[in-house]
Order: structure tokens, then C-alpha cells, then sequence
């Protein structure tokens, strides 16, 4: 399918029928990325002057980095995903969206359910389980949300006129798929009365991070991208039968990775997701050839509107998944297991990918929905390009200092204390790159802002011309 | 890829092989595992917790402390290690030349240089180790040519790795440690060091509250933040300290007639850092322990 066909009559339509359920969705997200990025900023304080919070329990470094992380991950990256899954669909089924009602309400439900989870974990409510921290309450409302929005996006998909399905349909169904299988699951297992005994919680826990993280976040961020790559780049998809085969290699394969090389647990399961992420390097080379037959003909120009928002979303997917993977080798993993290197690959996955991508898709989609141009296109810009130099400044000097820790690490001759002491200039720097994503991520914020107000107040402005209107015409009858 | 259900059913399948393998599969193996045998001992591992480090679990969670501390120690391997600790009536020359004379023994050839290297530069004292790696026959073939001439050697099996080395633990942490955990906390990042078997390296619980309420009275370059809304700062009644009121250098203690008290939570945090104390050979992670009176 063309995507160039997609624009035919009642574009405009369907652009704003997704109007009120997009908003909802993405305007809770800004909010919980400006707050999710300052958290993050205030839980590496710690590292800077320790005792900072040494009377606020709330603000602690465990407590505030989970909650910063869970904001990230549950709070933008997944309703901002599942407002743009909403709207390609509508757009590939040439259809308005399918009980809009719906997608608005779980919109609701679902930032309720981010605001009791975060509150929860800065209280102290935590699960214990990495990415799992939200509380049963909160992940309750977390699930059903996510089922309301997907049934509207199931319903709208299976509106098309065509059956056969575009590519970013097979990564955006299976996503749906993923999370609610991978959430549910380790929410069931988990946070029962009765979670399974010892170390399986954590193999578990891996489970559902890498399924979640790497191929769930994957699923949505590349299936978006592979709409707006060919849209950008007016170029049709470069090849539909190497994206079929990094998908079904990503789907077959990724699910495998993810248990650390040092676990403490029978040596199938690392041994395993070593092989597997020795597999899993196949999709993500297949997903970077299509993703440079398709927008490098465009030309390489920095603009800072949302085309470059995807390509540098794709690029950091690409290079993120590489040293995921590569944390999955057997020996080399021992240089970088329980550093900072980790921290950064999955900052890089939650913020550089998945962020741009879904940043870049909402500056894009906010005119189409809105019908009308940004209220601050320069601010957009600037999120662009803080973003960029945010997520650099913030990523590499985590990498470059896990590495550096890692090595001294594993020479048990150098004191422990020197080993993590020389990670703390890397740290220095890199809340400087969080800082900068904190200014351009209040971009994002103030445009959906402002547009949602100029909204609402022309809706209120249409009220009272409403309530005015038939009182004269009234008159004039009679 | 014409149709929704087929590409429902490949996502079906891709992710429900991975959850059958890495969420049924370890329930299936691991999930009805009981408590299982110390080495060369009549205990059994892993100890059933106490109320108060039940909670103290709790608190570790609550105060997410796993976010900069792992309780996991990794292992490179094991090697066979043959100590020398009594000469007996021999000299140390008198014995040099004996163990070189060894090495035509088939079991020793391929270890020879290893072997004779290790006593090049030795001067007599003892304990010394003669032999360290892999090869568990060479250490039986030693020992065995070493008991009749009256010189007495220990045979022990000891976990390699830099984490042993920093003496965080004497092997690798294995899944039955974590049999009574809820939730299991691994940890991933070392901001600060390993806690593993901290309740044999600092056992005295004084040591741990006082680490909690100000970690730079005891660690000077420590970046550890304080926990301080874990201890309760009150007036001394009748200007007496409490009995368990912490005991700090000046620069760290409140103004004088001022004491630190440590809260239940502190209280039972600190008993649950000193039950971690995973140090016993289990049949997974053998070792040799080091019995302190000889």
C-alpha cells in the first residue's frame, strides 16, 4: 500500500476524529515526560551531593529513579505510542476512528494510573521489581486502560478497504499483543498473593523487561517509523520483504534475550539469550538496511522538524540495540555488568528511540488533528535539537563511564570505592544532557498545551455563540 | 502477511515459545525448590528468616536500596589449591629437591613447571601454596606422594573471580539462595559495593546504623546518601543517653543534649544486612571452607 494514497478525501476527517482521544493521550504524556526527565535530574543529585535528600525519604535515589524510569516508560513512551498506533490506523484504514469515546476515556484511566503508581513509589510503595514497580492498584487501571485503547485501534483497523496489511501494522498489532500479554503475565505471576518462589521472580522480571523494553518498545518505535519514514522521505517502504523478515526474526528472536550472563540461575537461561541476542543482531541489521534505502535518498539536511525527530529515533535504535545485544556476550559482559553501561543502554532505548520517534510524530500529528499550525514551531524546533545534544551529553558519558567502572570493577586489586568514584565524573556530565532534555521537553509540553486551551476555548466560545444564535433568529420569526 | 489473524497468529507463537521457555520453563524447574543440602554439614540452605529480617526485606524494598547495591556474586571458576602447612622433619631445600624429584610422576608432567615455579622464590614459610588451577588429579597425586614422607598438606577448592577476590563472597551466588525472598532483589548496578555476605563482614549491627544515619563518619569518600528519616533525633531525657541511642564523632553528632535514636525500620534494615551472610558450599557452588582453629 501507498502511503501517498492514504491522503485521499476525508483525510481531514479522520485527522480529526482522532482529535479528543489523541490529546487526551498525549497531553498527560508531555506532562509526564517534563516531570518524568526532572525526577530523573533530581534522583542523580544524589550523586552529586549525597545527603541531599537525607531527610526526604521521597526524593531518595532508589525511589525517585524508579519513579523517573516507570514515567518515562509508562507514563510517555506507551500512551503517546498506542495516540500514534490510533491514528496510523485510522489513516491505513482510510476510516475515522472507531468509538472514539473509548480511547479517551482509557486515556484517563491510564494517566490516573501513572499518578497512583508514582505517587505510590515515592512513598515507598514499591514493588521491588524492576519496571514492575507500580503497585496491584495502579496496574490494574494500567491494563484496562490499555484494552480500551485497543480495542478502538483493533476495531479501526479492521475497517480497511484493503486487506492485505501494511508493514507498520504488523509491528503496531503485535505491539498491542505484547504488552498486554508481557504486562498482564508479570503482573499475574508477580503481584498474586502467591509469587513464585525465589529466583524465578526474577527471571521473570527479565522476561518482561526485555519484552517490554527491548521488543515491545522496538515493535511500536520501528512500526511508527516505517510509517513516517516513506511519508518523509516520499519514497515508498525500500523493501516489504526485508521488513517481513525483521519482523518475524525480531518477534522469533528478541523474546529470547534478556537474562543477564551472571545470573544466578541454571546456566540454560543465559546461555540461551546469549544465542538469541547473537540472533537478534539479524533484525536489527535488516531494520537499519530498510530504514537507509528509504530515507537516505531525502538527503541528510537538519531541520528539526519531525522527519528529523524519526531518522535520529531510527539511528538511535539501531546503535541502542547493538549494545543491548552486546551485553548479552558472554565475556565482554563481565566489563560492563552491574555499571553504568546498562543504566545508559536503556536510557538510550527509553529517550533517544522511542522518545524522538514519538516526539516527532506528535509535532507532526498536532497540526493535522488540530487543524491548525503549532503555536510555538520554533519551540518545536528547539525540542529537536536539545533532545539531540540532551540524549548525546546524557547517553555517552554513561557508556564510556560504565566501561571505565566495569574495568576497574573486575580488578579486584583497585579499591572498590576508586572503582565507583570514577564513574562520578561521567555522572556530572551527563545531568547536564538530562537537563537539556528537561528545557526541550517543555517545548513539547507548551505547544499541546496552548493548542489544547485555543481549543477548549473556542469550544466554550462556540457554546455561548450557540446560546446566543437562536435567541435571535427566534426573534426575527416572530 | 495478507491477513490480521495471521499476523496474530505469528506474534502468538514467537512470544508465547519465549513465555513458555523463560516463565514456564524456570517455574517448572525452580519454582517447588526446597531448601537443600550444605556441603560436608548437617544444615540445610537457605535459613528460614526471622520476623524482624522479614521486615527488614520490606524496608530494603521500601528505600529501593537494590538500585545501587547487587546481593549477587559472580565466579570466573574454581581451582584446586594443595597448601603446604607442616615440613614435618624436612628442610625447605631438603623438600624443593624432593618435589622436583616428583615430577617424572605421569599425573605431575604436565604441571611441573607450574609446580616447581611456585616454590622458586620461597623461603620456608608456611603456609604455602604449591599448587593452584584447574586439574583436581594433580592436587590427589600430590597429596598422595606427599603423606607417606610425613609433610602435611590441605587440599581445598576455592571460587576464582574478582568479586571473590574483593572478598565479597567465597563463591557464586546460585538460585537457592533466594529461596525465602519476596521480593527477590539482585540488583543490577554497583554504585556501592555488593551486600551479598555483608553480615560477615561487618557483623556488628552498631557498625551498620551508625553506616545508615551518616556513611562518611565510617567511609570518608562514601556516596552513599544518608538515610537520617530512619533514626528519630530527640531530646535526652534527664541529659542521659539512651542505651540505644547511636554513638558518632562530633562532627556528625546533634548539638549535646541531643541523641540519635534508631527507628523500628532502622533497627530491622540493620538485621536484615546481617543475615546476609551467604558463605556456605552448597552442591552447585562447592568450596572448600576455611575452619578457623586448626
Amino acid at each position: 500500500m501507498n502511503n501517498d494514497t492514504t491522503k485521499t478525501i476525508g483525510a481531514d476527517e479522520i485527522d480529526v476524529s482522532c482529535r479528543v482521544p489523541l490529546l487526551a493521550l498525549f497531553g498527560g504524556a508531555a506532562l509526564w515526560l517534563v516531570l518524568g526527565l526532572l525526577l530523573g535530574l533530581a534522583a542523580a543529585m544524589s550523586f552529586h551531593a549525597p545527603d541531599i535528600f537525607a531527610d526526604c525519604p521521597l526524593l531518595s535515589y532508589g525511589r525517585a529513579q524508579a519513579a523517573a524510569n516507570d514515567l518515562l516508560l509508562y507514563g510517555f513512551a506507551i500512551p503517546a505510542a498506542l495516540g500514534v498506533t490510533l491514528w496510523i490506523f485510522a489513516r491505513l484504514s482510510q476510516a475515522p476512528l472507531a468509538l472514539p469515546i473509548v480511547p479517551v476515556a482509557a486515556a484517563n484511566l491510564w494517566h490516573l494510573g501513572v499518578l497512583v503508581g508514582t505517587v505510590a513509589i515515592l512513598l515507598g510503595y514499591s514493588t521491588g521489581h524492576t519496571w514492575l514497580e507500580y503497585p496491584r492498584p495502579a496496574a490494574v487501571l494500567l491494563f484496562a486502560a490499555f484494552m480500551l485503547v485497543a480495542i478502538s485501534a483493533v476495531a479501526t483497523m479492521g475497517f480497511r478497504p484493503d486487506r492485505e496489511l501494511y508493514p507498520s501494522h504488523w509491528f503496531l498489532f503485535a505491539a498491542l499483543l505484547w504488552f498486554a500479554w508481557t504486562y498482564s503475565s508479570a503482573n499475574l505471576f508477580l503481584l498474586s498473593g502467591h509469587p513464585p518462589r525465589g529466583v524465578v521472580q526474577a527471571i521473570i522480571g527479565w522476561w518482561f523487561a526485555n519484552n517490554l523494553v527491548f521488543v515491545g518498545l522496538a515493535l511500536f518505535g520501528i512500526g511508527i517509523a516505517f510509517y513516517f519514514l516513506p511519508k518523509f522521505a516520499r519514497q515508498p517502504l525500500a523493501s516489504s520483504g526485508y521488513t517481513l523478515f525483521a519482523f518475524l526474526t525480531l518477534t522469533f528472536f528478541g523474546t529470547w534475550c534478556g537474562v543477564p550472563q551472571s545470573a544466578p540461575v541454571p546456566a540454560w537461561l543465559p546461555a540461551t539469550s546469549a544465542f538469541a541476542a547473537l540472533l537478534s543482531l539479524i533484525p536489527v541489521l535488516a531494520i537499519a538496511i530498510v530504514a537507509w534505502k528509504t530515507a537516505s535518498p531525502a538527503g541528510f539536511s537538519v531541520t528539526g522538524g519531525p522527519f528529523c525527530f524519526v531518522k535520529f529515533g531510527t539511528l538511535s535504535f539501531i546503535a541502542s540495540a547493538f549494545l543491548y545485544l552486546s551485553e548479552c556476550c558472554p565475556r565482554y559482559s563481565r566489563a560492563v555488568d552491574f555499571t553504568w553501561f546498562g543504566f545508559g543502554v536503556t536510557q538510550w532505548q527509553l529517550l533517544g528511540f522511542a522518545g524522538m520517534i514519538l516526539c516527532g510524530a506528535i509535532y507532526h500529528l498536532l497540526p493535522l488533528i488540530m487543524q491548525k499550525e503549532l503555536p510555538f514551531p520554533k519551540l518545536a524546533k528547539g525540542t529537536f535539537f536539545f533532545f539531540a545534544a540532551g540524549v548525546v551529553l546524557y547517553v555517552v558519558p554513561l557508556l564510556i563511564g560504565g566501561v571505565v567502572q566495569g574495568l576497574k570493577l573486575r580488578n579486584a586489586d583497585i579499591a572498590f570505592a576508586d572503582a565507583s568514584a570514577a564513574a562520578l565524573m561521567f555522572l556530572r556530565v551527563s545531568s547536564l544532557g538530562q537537563a537539556l532534555m528537561v528545557v526541550g521537553s517543555l517545548g513539547l509540553l507548551l505547544n499541546i498545551l496552548v493548542m489544547t486551551i485555543q481549543w477548549k476555548l473556542g469550544l466554550v466560545k462556540m457554546v455561548i455563540a450557540a446560546v446566543k444564535a437562536p435567541l435571535e433568529t427566534e426573534e426575527v420569526k416572530s | 502477511m495478507k491477513t490480521g489473524f495471521s499476523i496474530f497468529l505469528v506474534a502468538f507463537v514467537a512470544l508465547g515459545a519465549s513465555w513458555l521457555g523463560f516463565v514456564y520453563g524456570p517455574l517448572a524447574q525452580l519454582g517447588g525448590e526446597q531448601q537443600t543440602a550444605v556441603l560436608q554439614s548437617a544444615d540445610n540452605w537457605p535459613p528460614q528468616r526471622t520476623g524482624d529480617t522479614t521486615l527488614g526485606l520490606q524496608v530494603y524494598r521500601e528505600f529501593a536500596c537494590a538500585a545501587c547495591h547487587t546481593e549477587q556474586i559472580r565466579q570466573t571458576g574454581a581451582a584446586n589449591e594443595l597448601t603446604l602447612t607442616s615440613l614435618g622433619d624436612h628442610k625447605p631445600q631438603e623438600f624443593k629437591d624432593f618435589i622436583q624429584s616428583l615430577m617424572i610422576v605421569p599425573e605431575l608432567m604436565n604441571s611441573s613447571n607450574t609446580i616447581v615455579g611456585n616454590l622458586d622464590h620461597w623461603n620456608g614459610d608456611l603456609p604455602v601454596t604449591i599448587y593452584s588451577g584447574e586439574d583436581a588429579t594433580v592436587v590427589s597425586a600430590l597429596a598422595a606422594k606427599l603423606k607417606p614422607v610425613n609433610v602435611k598438606a590441605d587440599a581445598r577448592v576455592v571460587a576464582l573471580g574478582a568479586d571473590v577476590k574483593r572478598g565479597w563472597g567465597l563463591r557464586k551466588s546460585v538460585a537457592a539462595d533466594y529461596l525465602y525472598d519476596a521480593p527477590v532483589q539482585l540488583g543490577n548496578l554497583r554504585a556501592g559495593p555488593d551486600l551479598t555476605t555483608i553480615g560477615v563482614r561487618d557483623p556488628d549491627i552498631n557498625w551498620q546504623l551508625q553506616h545508615l544515619y551518616a556513611p562518611r563518619s565510617i567511609v570518608k569518600n562514601s556516596t552513599m546518601p544518608a538515610f537520617r528519616s530512619l533514626f528519630e533525633v530527640r531530646k535526652k531525657s534527664d541529659g542521659q543517653a539512651s542505651p540505644d541511642a547511636l554513638v558518632l564523632p562530633k562532627e556528625f553528632a546533634p548539638a549535646d543534649d541531643l541523641e540519635v535514636v534508631p527507628t523500628a525500620k532502622a533497627r530491622q534494615l540493620a538485621t536484615y544486612l546481617l543475615s546476609l551472610k551467604a558463605n556456605v558450599p552448597l552442591y552447585e557452588a562447592p568450596f572448600t571452607p576455611v575452619t578457623a582453629a586448626k
